[in-house]
């Protein structure tokens, strides 16, 4: 009897710091977030007097209707999405055959290939700024989305073939040695057999360079000088520089900018740890 | 027919052929080569061209430069105080951010390891950091610190941290503290999430074997759960120092390196002379550096954990 009582007070106990724990972590990593939507719903003119009030007296949609009809926001989230979203999709592409081919064959040079993936993992991206310029200049890529797009997937391609090639690891091999012994070539197997088997892989790997490339900073800087070509990130740094700051627009542009990123990355984040997982069973 | 069934090489061998055979071969390199291609034309030959261009005069606006100038470059390094202060600055960045990262996300990843009530939703919510862009929680969290119109000076000020409210952003002695702590928030999720999906894979039947020797939990923490993690612990912080060490975005926005390059390291400095001073010559050189202290740090720890395992057996 005591004995029973003793241990659920304990269980009690634990469970309580338990939850005040994740209480606290859910603290921290949301309030940031409700101060970035307070800001953007408090009128300019109590935006300092109501600076470090919970919550302001008077709320407004001013700021929000001000970004989406006379900024040059709703322009750079549309960049910002045609680049975000051709680069997830054309990196996924290359990235599953990628991670098929580690996950499947044996061939020469392979280790090779992975010592190099794993490489761009370690130098300093900032490096590449200026040749890759340099290079894309005259191409004619610079200040351009393609131009974007196409080193925004160089760099997404070698964490997200890892990403897909510890999903292809889960799923036996048996399965597309039968439909080649049935006469398909392995080509029609992956696409019919497997890649089907690993859509939660695909979606995580989508979201992750989604994200990614929705967030990148520093190589739109560089690259891109024009209004045209501007991506969402440049075009929210170029508000603190170049106007007095109007600080609610801004943030009501950077909750618009968190829309799709954090969509995404609530609808992927399982099979984000469900694919690590994969790939922590097979090392 | 049956032997090849037995050794399981029908599909190839059935089709027969040379032509069958090659591109048998060949498969594999078909499937790889886009990947391949990308990272060679958009990595590799920049990061030649980069680690060239350390040892010329390469400046944007110039018309004139583009000469070879041998190691002037890292004659004018050595005796930069600003690169030496972004160095020393780059160490504290680092471990700071790394300590806290790994240290919280451990936590969380033990706690969401628990099956409750909710814990879908909380696990959504609390990874959600993650997602928010670099640049956004820069300037969010700069705001934040902004004694004007955010909380935390006041906050600090009446748990008796600051006399009286101000912008710890603006004091060369605190700034640096400004970006580890948006890079902490930001950065908790990911060690999260790797270290949740390693305790996931780690059998179940190992802590019910353990509970029925009457194993304590602290006791199986220590002798299953700690050594499954340590792979995966080795890894993830080798590659997240490397990476943190190479992360600017925050510092950029938050402080641009300032007060007085108090928070400048040695990625933001490379950045600050590339766009800002277009001299990309400098700038390349920086990055050689930079690329050669953290080779030699990824070199050492894989040496290290080599020597350690070795003395294991």
């Amino acid at each position: 009897m005591t004995l029973t009582g003793h241990t659920s007070t304990r269980k009690m106990l634990y469970w309580g710091s338990h939850y005040l724990m994740i209480a606290a972590f859910v603290i921290f990593a949301l309030f940031p977030l409700y101060w970035l939507l307070k800001v953007s719903v408090t009128p300019n003119d109590i935006l300092y007097t109501e600076g470090v009030r919970m919550w302001p007296s008077r709320t407004t949609w001013d700021n929000y209707t001000f970004v989406l009809t006379q900024s040059n926001f709703p322009h750079y989230f549309m960049n910002s999405v045609i680049v975000a979203g051709t680069t997830a999709a054309v990196t996924t592409v290359i990235a599953a055959l990628t991670g098929y081919a580690f996950s499947r064959f044996a061939f020469r040079g392979k280790v090779i290939i992975v010592a190099l993936m794993l490489i761009t993992q370690m130098f300093p991206l900032v490096m590449l700024i200026a040749p890759i310029f340099k290079i894309l200049a005259p191409l004619g890529l610079t200040d351009s989305l393609t131009g974007l797009i196409i080193v925004y997937t160089a760099f997404n391609v070698p964490f997200a073939t890892f990403l897909m090639q510890s999903f292809f690891d889960g799923i036996p091999k048996d399965l597309e040695e039968a439909a080649m012994i049935d006469g398909n070539t392995r080509f029609e197997a992956f696409r019919a057999i497997i890649l089907p088997l690993t859509l939660p892989g695909v979606a995580a790997t989508l979201g992750f360079v989604f994200t990614a490339a929705w967030s990148e900073l520093l190589f739109a800087l560089m690259l891109v000088s024009s209004e045209s070509a501007s991506t969402f990130p440049v075009g929210l740094l170029s508000f603190v520089s170049k106007f007095s700051v109007d600080f609610g627009q801004m943030m009501a542009a950077g909750v618009l900018a968190l829309i799709p990123a954090c969509l995404f990355f609530l609808l992927i984040q399982r099979y984000l740890v469900q694919g690590l997982t994969a790939g922590a069973v097979k090392g | 027919m049956t032997l090849a069934t037995q050794t399981g090489k029908l599909p190839v061998e059935r089709r027969g052929g040379f032509s069958k055979k090659l591109s048998g071969i060949l498969e594999p390199y078909l499937y790889v080569s886009p990947a391949l291609v990308l990272i060679i034309a958009v990595m590799l030959m920049p990061l030649i061209l980069g680690l060239s261009y350390a040892f010329r005069d390469i400046r944007i606006l110039n018309p004139f430069s583009g000469g070879f100038v041998g190691m002037a470059h890292f004659q004018t390094l050595i005796s930069d105080q600003a690169f030496l202060g972004a160095l020393a600055n780059t160490a504290w960045w680092t471990f700071g951010s790394l300590v806290f990262q790994f240290g919280l996300g451990l936590i969380l990843a033990l706690l969401l390891n628990r099956a409750f009530l909710g814990r879908g939703l909380i696990q959504a919510l609390v990874f959600l950091p993650w997602a928010v862009p670099t640049f956004l929680s820069g300037l969010n969290w700069a705001w934040m610190f902004n004694p004007v119109v955010g909380p935390l000076p006041h906050w600090m000020t009446s748990l008796g941290l600051m006399a009286e409210p101000y912008n710890i952003l603006s004091d060369p002695d605190l700034a640096m503290w400004g970006p580890i702590i948006a890079n902490i928030w930001f950065g908790i999720p990911f060690f999260a999430i790797t270290m949740l999906a390693a305790l996931q894979s780690i059998p179940k039947e190992l802590y019910e074997a353990a509970s029925i020797d009457g194993a304590t939990t602290r006791q199986q923490f220590v002798s299953i759960t700690l050594p499954f993690l340590a792979p995966t612990i080795a890894i993830t912080l080798m590659l997240r120092t490397i990476w943190i060490a190479n992360f600017a975005d925050l510092i950029v926005v938050m402080t641009k390196g300032g007060p007085a390059d108090s928070t400048q390291i040695v990625a933001s400095y490379i950045f600050t002379q590339a766009f800002r001073r277009l001299d990309f010559g400098y700038a390349s050189a920086i990055a050689a550096v930079l690329l050669v202290l953290l080779l030699a740090y990824a070199l050492s720890v894989i040496a290290l954990r080599r020597a350690m395992t070795h003395s294991d057996n």
